[in-house]
């Protein structure tokens, strides 16, 4: 049997030749009743079909097949089926079944094949009632594919009339949703008619297997037309308590291509007329407990965004820069961060992340996804179980002070549609002792840094212990602690003649004469020893060349010193003597007043001489 | 200041040392914490443009800087060098590695490197955006150590501490604000400190980093012949003045040839490091300080009388030599037009000069000469420190107190002709009211602690002192005092005895001064006077800190392209049409689409668009730019030809009118006018000026009325009110409803601030000619003759 198709694409005049060279014998299956409901509200069409299927042959049948052209399986994005269990208001839908691809004998090239397992053969006949939903992207297509800002935007979606099956179908029902009741034209069978945005067709009866009656529906959509021409998300597991999410979008408009000119003006002051077309933003609908949301592109933040959350959800809503008219791109990326405990489990030794697959947007189309797991270093024996099938592979990611890397799960998928937003599994093996790892690396490092510190301040790092440099280092060292030790010796006189002074004062207040030679004499002595102590040192300065050019200072003040000294001897002795002559304070002073002159010269030079030095 | 007596009361000498090393060692902890505390707060207070606004690059250089550091990171340090970018200045293209400073990249670049070596996943932006105030933490840190190499530890500490939240440095170095200066300024005042440490110490090793130093300053910005004539300027003030010697030469003949062939392997140095004038004086100074270097050998191994006639000799011979190789150098130099002086350069020397000869430079704010209001808003305190400080410097003068000085003269000059050097002034003032303040508190702190302790028991001591009453207390104070060597510490208390002493004789001390040594005088203050001096100098100090967080808060923080602005009910509302268009164009547009706009947005497409721009902010071709000034200012259909003729597919023209943004394209217009007619006669600025007004309403020019920058601007404007009252200008445009012919808006952002025009394609043109073409023959003929001047035809 062969059965060809032909599509003429033009917008009323939709050829089909169905040739059958054959009659088919394929199983004894009749559907009793198909009800079939094409949702077109949005960019995606959801074609839901309740099929009533009765055994009419002998031996038991175990699968369903279900027929796509293949023009539109191209675009099939989803399919599930159900079995429906009771009837009216009892009706329970029961575990989705297996569908796969099949590949029957026997059948037109132009179709293809889906089997449905069902769960238990069917029985001479016994019936089942199936749900079946399948999901097409990229069928609206829009008509005329450009238009201008001020158009309105229309769609044509392409279909049969007549469910295409390769089994015979006794009764069947069709009805089409649109999003506005504005249509431009649509196909009329026999029993069309139209209520509101609804189109109904049929109902339809004893049609045999692979008829096929195409419609067409020119109408008006103004949705959102947002694809996402590529997505990739990362989702990041720490242990320490959070899962972090982070989707870049790559995002165009996938309805009419706009043309011309595009007026800021006409869209401010119309927008409902001269801006339909476009969209100004997206909803994203991200778990609960989401925190730290951003939302930014290559050059920055963008701040048109706003986050409603409850206990159940956060919602976001997304304005991207610009709205997006017909074939307009941008791209972005938004992150959010969730709490672990919502999100990972353990179970039997081994811990498990359970996330939703697709995009968090609201009606998106998502042409191509890479999904990244980034599991915590040191994960181990990790695996994933998905609802779908999906192209699985792994690399490694190197991240926040990582030695070994993060291992990474890529998932890729072609052609998502909200309802691939089912939880997924990753299964891996994480020992909480690897979280561990990174802070003590860095007490580690930071240990060794102080470590290194205390070493270096410790060791002598130069190279010769022989070298010129290294003993002129050494000598200076001496030289300088030897200076040290003639200033405090100077310090030491000093303060000696301070007591001498303070004698004097005490003489002139009480008039003893012999505390104040008492004080004389101490002092004498004091002053003798600290020459003494001195001229080893001076010695030593002389005997040593790097001290050559501190030494002519250094002997200048110890002259200074001496000669401080004799002045302040000769000055007490004046005075003591004075007042043994019992001479009027006045004379005293005249006496001494010379000599006091020269005392308070001597003292500022030695002031300067030692600041001098200690500059040095 | 070190304190020898402060030992003198130790029971023994070890004990003295030990607990004088002690209380170093303390001081040393003390002092780190404070600088690492500087170094946070450098840094933090440049954050506020990222809590305020976002983690984003700012302005329009940066954007250029961010380009080349993503560039440099992502294909490596040769591609980058042999970097020839094609997405600007087309047809032309430009050399990026051969024409840049790569400094700061290589900077960021090495920084990104070792971030993600490690593992830590910096983004470039990320790095970029905080490159500027890691540096600004560098750069007090740099302050410190000159300011105490030249006055001591206590006056480095404030003067980093000034310099990390001074307002004129921040504003070129908040968190986004990724440019040259960011870097430069941390590598000018350090190059500064090893000079000085050179200087001080005659060690060749920080000659050697001196030039190394001197080195990544030019790498970093054209500033660097600052460095080179500044450093030359005080040498010959050091020989000059007598203060001749060895430290001197190894401070500089190093830096000279080590710094000079450095310099020149920077690309966009080159030759220049020889050839211009900007660099003549080191080389004239490395001269003389060699002739003077000779003098001095010459003068140590002869006797003074044999070295008199020897000078007599040289002199003679050497003056005559010296004189006809001047005239020749001098020749040389005065037969090139510009005498061997860029023309920034030039501007410096002549701040006229721009003005008349080289609009392009005149035409950017930051080249205009600063007003008084922006002192006080840039250094604010500071500017009433400084003269505080420069007198400090001179009680006792120094080497480096006198490099000091010349540095704050020399850029108080030069931020006096440029708005843009107020950032080469704001190290200075902050080095020298770091001086006066630590001084100043110096004296005062000493005055209340020298009379606090026991004063009472002796008053009459007191009522003799040698009092110095300060009438201005913060100037006068630091200005009249010196230091003394009275140890700061409590011992002091203890060595009352020997200080009173002293004391009782200071008449004596009074007649004693000897001219030619630095007197050192013990001048106390009246307690009351002291304190409240102290609290008024705290008071003024909390009025900096104030008015600096303000001004990074308020003032510094836009990144100019975001903007907000407040509602009356206190909410805020972001106007982000920059990023808006430049994501348009980078999304909706041809790779290989070539947007033009005025200059200044050049760098910016490039970077955020990713599209080919005709010129951009690096002005390096004139003609370039005067062609689309040319453009701009001419009617549609002419202009079309030019940008047709330059491939261009996109015109972008900024527009505040609506919002009331007033740095858009008309307010630039007249200097696309000045530009344009600059290099193509045929625009005359007359033409767009009514009575040498400049004006857009009913009262324009029909020259300005039907240019295209006014057609673009105010295409469909008066539908938005009305009535087309532009918002900036305060007035109703003149010419209301046109349509236009060879240009089609295909983009305009939320608010109007960009519109991107689309090139009609030629077949249009070819339409309307055929239509009227009998009718304008006398108009095209004349038409052919401008088309002849463009120069792309």
């Amino acid at each position: 049997m062969a059965v060809g198709i032909g599509f003429r694409r033009r917008l009323d005049f939709l050829l089909l030749v169905i040739a059958i060279l054959s009659a088919p014998v394929l199983s004894d299956l009749i559907l009793s009743k198909v009800e079939r409901q094409i949702d077109l509200t949005s960019q995606i069409a959801r074609i839901s079909s309740t099929i009533k299927a009765e055994n009419d042959g002998s031996s038991s049948v175990s699968e369903i097949l279900l027929a796509i052209p293949e023009l539109q399986a191209k675009n099939l994005a989803y399919l599930t089926a159900r079995v429906i269990e009771g009837k009216g208001k009892a009706r329970t839908s029961g575990l989705a079944l297996t569908v796969e691809p099949a590949n029957p004998k026997g059948m037109p090239p132009a179709l293809s094949f889906y089997s449905i397992v069902l769960p238990k053969p069917l029985a001479n006949g016994d019936s089942v009632t199936l749900d079946v939903l399948a999901a097409f992207t990229h069928s609206l297509r829009p008509f005329p594919e450009k238009i201008t800002q001020a158009d309105i935007h229309l769609v044509l979606f392409q279909d049969t009339g007549h469910y295409l099956s390769p089994y015979p179908v006794k009764v069947q029902s069709l009805a089409v949703k649109l999003p506005q009741a504005r249509i431009e034209s649509y196909t009329k069978l026999d029993n069309t008619k139209t209520l509101g945005s609804e189109i109904k067709y049929g109902p339809y009866e004893n049609l045999p297997p692979f008829s096929y009656s195409p419609i067409a529906i020119h109408f008006e959509a103004n949705q959102a037309f947002a694809v996402a021409r590529e997505l990739v998300r990362e989702i990041e597991i720490s242990h320490w308590g959070n899962v972090q999410v982070t989707e870049h979008y790559d995002i165009v408009h996938g309805g009419a291509m706009s043309k011309g000119e595009f007026s800021r003006l006409d869209y401010q002051s119309k927008p409902q007329i001269r801006g339909a077309s476009a969209f100004k933003h997206l909803v994203a609908k991200l778990p609960p407990r989401a925190h730290s949301i951003y939302y930014r592109d290559a050059i920055g933040n963008i701040s048109t965004s706003h986050v409603r959350g409850d206990s159940k959800k956060t919602e976001i809503l997304i304005e991207p820069r610009y709205p997006l008219f017909g074939g307009w791109r941008t791209a972005f990326t938004i992150g959010y961060g969730l709490p672990l405990h919502d999100f990972v489990f353990e179970s039997e030794g081994k811990r498990f992340l359970n996330i939703s697959f697709g995009s968090p947007m609201h009606d998106i189309v998502t042409d191509s996804i890479t999904l990244k797991v980034v599991l915590p270093e040191g994960s181990k024996y990790f695996s994933v179980s998905t609802p779908f099938a999906v192209q699985q592979e792994e690399e490694i990611k190197m991240s926040h002070l990582d030695i070994f890397g993060r291992p990474v799960v890529v998932l890729k998928k072609a052609n998502v549609v909200p309802e691939h937003n089912q939880f997924f599994q990753v299964y891996y093996k994480f020992n909480a002792l690897a979280m561990l790892m990174e802070p003590f690396m860095l007490i580690t490092g930071i240990f060794f840094l102080f470590v290194t510190c205390i070493v270096y301040v410790h060791v002598d790092l130069s190279i010769s212990k022989s070298s010129a440099s290294y003993l002129a280092k050494l000598q200076w060292d001496e030289v300088r602690a030897t200076v040290q030790q003639i200033q405090n010796i100077i310090n030491q006189c000093l303060s000696t003649h301070e007591k001498l002074e303070a004698s004097l004062r005490d003489l002139s207040r009480t008039g003893d004469v012999q505390a104040c030679k008492a004080a004389r004499k101490a002092a004498d002595g004091l002053l003798k020893e600290l020459s003494k102590e001195l001229k080893p040192l001076i010695a030593f300065l002389q005997s040593t060349p790097p001290a050559a050019h501190i030494l002519p200072k250094v002997e200048e003040l110890v002259a200074k010193e001496r000669e401080l000294q004799e002045r302040l001897m000769a000055k007490h002795s004046t005075i003591v003597d004075s007042y043994e002559k019992k001479l009027g304070g006045k004379e005293t002073e005249n006496r001494v007043a010379s000599v006091q002159q020269k005392i308070v010269a001597l003292r500022q030079d030695i002031e300067d001489l030692m600041e001098y030095i200690d500059e040095i | 200041m070190a304190s020898p007596e402060s030992a003198v009361n130790g029971p023994t000498m070890t004990a003295g040392a030990a607990s004088k090393s002690l209380r170093n060692a303390f001081g040393g902890v003390i002092a780190f914490i404070i600088l690492v505390l500087i170094g946070v707060l450098a840094f933090s207070i440049r954050l506020f443009s990222v809590i305020k606004y976002e983690s984003v690059i700012h302005e329009f250089d940066p954007y250029f800087n961010y380009r080349v550091t993503q560039f440099l990171s992502k294909n490596g340090i040769y591609d980058f060098w042999n970097w020839f970018d094609d997405r600007t200045w087309y047809p032309l293209g430009r050399v990026i590695g051969g024409t840049v400073y790569p400094g700061l990249t290589l900077t960021a670049g090495t920084i990104w490197k070792v971030v993600n070596s490690l593992n830590i996943p910096l983004s470039v932006e990320t790095v970029c955006v905080f490159t500027a105030p890691i540096f600004s933490a560098f750069a007090s840190w740099a302050a410190y150590l000159l300011t105490k190499e030249v006055k001591g530890p206590g006056a480095g500490l404030t003067a980093a501490a000034l310099l990390a939240m001074v307002p004129s440095y921040i504003s070129r170095s908040v968190a986004g604000s990724y440019d040259n200066e960011a870097v430069a300024i941390f590598a000018l005042v350090f190059t500064f400190y090893l000079y000085i440490k050179t200087l001080n110490t005659g060690s060749l090793f920080y000659a050697t980093l001196n030039a190394l130093a001197y080195f990544y300053m030019v790498c970093s910005w054209g500033g660097y012949t600052f460095i080179i004539n500044l450093i030359p300027m005080h040498v010959l003030l050091c020989i000059v003045t007598g203060r001749y010697s060895s430290r001197l030469y190894i401070a500089y003949a190093p830096l000279v040839v080590l710094g000079t062939l450095l310099a020149s392997l920077v690309p966009v140095v080159g030759f220049n490091a020889v050839l211009t004038s900007e660099h003549f004086a080191s080389f004239l100074v490395f001269i003389i300080i060699h002739v003077v270097a000779l003098a001095y050998y010459i003068k140590g191994i002869l006797s003074p009388k044999m070295f008199k006639v020897a000078v007599t000799l040289v002199v003679s011979a050497g003056l005559a030599v010296c004189c006809a190789v001047i005239a020749i150098l001098i020749a040389v130099v005065a037969s090139s037009p510009t005498k061997g002086w860029s023309g920034r350069s030039l501007t410096l020397l002549d701040p006229t000069y721009a003005s008349k000869y080289i609009p392009i430079i005149a035409s950017v704010s930051e080249h205009q000469p600063p007003t008084w209001p922006s002192y006080f808003m840039d250094i604010n305190v500071l500017a009433f420190l400084v003269p505080a400080g420069i007198i400090a410097c001179f009680m006792p003068l120094t080497d480096s107190s006198s490099f000091v000085i010349l540095y704050i003269v020399t850029s108080v000059y030069f931020s006096g002709v440029m708005v843009r050097l107020m950032l080469v002034l704001a190290p200075a003032a902050c080095i020298l009211s770091g001086i006066a303040l630590s001084e100043a508190f110096n004296v005062l702190t000493r005055s209340i602690k020298f009379q606090l302790p026991g004063i009472a028991g002796n008053p009459s001591i007191a009522v003799r002192m040698w009092c110095i009453m300060s009438t201005s207390k913060e100037n006068g104070s630091s200005t009249v005092v010196a230091p003394n060597d009275i140890p700061k510490t409590e011992e002091a208390a203890k060595e009352k005895p020997a200080k009173k002493n002293r004391k009782k004789e200071k008449e004596n001390v009074e007649k004693k001064p000897t001219p030619s040594k630095t007197e050192k005088r013990l001048l106390v203050l009246p307690l009351e006077a002291s304190v409240i001096a102290v609290l008024l100098l705290v008071l003024l100090g909390a009025f900096y800190v104030v008015h600096c967080v303000w001004a990074a808060a308020e003032a510094y923080s836009a990144p100019s392209i975001v903007l907000t602005s407040h509602s009356n009910d206190g909410g805020l509302h972001v106007f982000d049409d920059f990023r808006e268009a430049y994501s348009w164009l980078s999304h909706n547009t041809d790779v290989d689409d070539k947007v033009a706009s005025w200059w200044d947005y050049g760098y910016q497409t490039t970077a955020m668009a990713n599209r080919t721009v005709l010129v951009d902010n690096n002005t390096w071709n004139n003609t370039h730019i005067a062609t689309v000034g040319t453009a701009m200012s001419s009617p549609e259909k002419q202009a079309w030809e030019i940008f047709h003729s330059l491939d261009v597919k996109y015109v972008l023209v900024v527009f505040g009118g609506v919002v009331g943004y007033p740095s858009d394209d008309i307010n630039k217009f007249l200097w696309m006018v000045r530009i344009g007619g600059g290099v193509f006669p045929h625009i005359k600025e007359p033409d767009y000026l009514r009575d040498g007004q400049y004006r857009i309403d009913a009262q324009a020019t029909p020259t300005m009325l039907n240019c295209l920058m006014y057609k673009l601007s105010y295409f469909r404007f008066v539908e938005t009110d009305g009535k087309g009252f532009d918002r900036v200008r305060r007035t109703e445009i003149g010419k209301k409803h046109f349509k236009l012919t060879h240009f089609e808006e295909v983009f305009t952002t939320h608010h109007w601030m960009v519109r991107i025009y689309k090139l009609k394609p030629q077949r249009n043109r070819i339409r309307g000619k055929t239509k009227k073409s009998k009718s304008s023959r006398s108009v095209s003929s004349k038409r052919d003759v401008r088309g002849k001047r463009n120069p792309w035809h």
